[in-house]
């Protein structure tokens, strides 16, 4: 995949194509949550949207049971939990492929997520992330900082949420 | 628009990040074998159709998580919501009104 970068001309929001992660699926119930995350070597956090980072991994709470976990290409994740597996029973699954992520910034772009998003996204609190839906396309939002988001899309998503952003773009450089 | 509080997320959030998931509280049959076609016919298709409080299944996108509701279905009004598995609460006379 190519890391493109799209500079629209006086466009209040800057969105960047992200370098390809690790990507993995956790879900795992909640008795053997800390032994799990012993062996990541994360404490999976329990409330729902909160991250924890350690090292260049990060576990993002998405429900009572289930977590996202990012780190860096190459990283081994599955052994350490495999070695767990008979005290923690757990699903772990590689789905780095299935989502593309943008990273969006600018002074507007609450303005423009909020376009497309139901949701109070300026409402989100810095350095936690949500899964909601953009403009019936499910996403996951990372809010990095007050006016810094990550978004991962489903990758068979993303020409539509593309095209949304750049007609939403469009709109703010005509004054709409 | 319409807010539904979810009580996964403990969050109150907008309808779109929800969807409706049919009636609550209704048990699947224990011995599916001994079920005669009526029974099966009850269990599959006939359900309350309540015109007031109603108890239904909603599903969040954000947590992935099915949770119970007691919705209005004239005014819309959601009374109250609760996790699944969770005994199906009394209506009270505060809520109702």
């Amino acid at each position: 995949m190519t890391n493109q970068k799209h500079q629209f001309d006086a466009s209040p929001v800057l969105v960047e194509d992200m370098a390809p992660v690790l990507r993995l699926s956790l879900r795992v119930k909640p008795a053997h949550r800390a032994s799990l995350g012993q062996a990541l070597g994360l404490d999976l956090p329990t409330r729902v949207g909160a991250r924890v980072a350690a090292g260049g991994t990060e576990a993002l709470c998405l429900g009572p049971d289930e977590w996202l976990i990012t780190a860096p290409e190459g990283t081994d994740l599955t052994t350490p939990a495999r070695a767990v597996y008979a005290d923690a029973p757990h699903s772990l699954v590689d789905i780095s492929d299935r989502e593309v992520t943008l990273r969006l910034s600018g002074p507007s772009v609450l303005d423009l997520l909020a376009a497309c998003c139901p949701r109070d996204v300026a409402a989100i609190p810095v350095g936690s992330a949500a899964r909601t839906v953009f403009d019936s396309a499910t996403v996951v939002l990372w809010r990095d900082g007050p006016t810094d988001f990550r978004m991962d899309i489903w990758r068979s998503f993303a020409p539509h949420v593309r095209a949304l952003l750049a007609q939403v773009q469009e709109e703010f450089v005509a004054g709409l | 628009m319409l807010l539904i509080h979810c009580p996964y997320c403990e969050d109150t959030l907008p309808e779109l990040e929800f969807t409706y998931a049919g009636e609550a509280h209704i048990a699947r049959p224990a011995d599916p074998s001994a079920f005669s076609d009526e029974e099966w016919r009850d269990f599959l298709f006939i359900r309350t159709n309540a015109r007031g409080p109603h108890y239904e299944r909603w599903r969040h996108i954000g947590c992935g998580r099915f949770f119970n509701a007691l919705r209005d279905t004239v005014s819309d009004r959601f009374l109250m919501t609760y996790k699944a598995g969770e005994a199906r609460p009394t209506l009270t006379q505060e809520a109702a009104e």
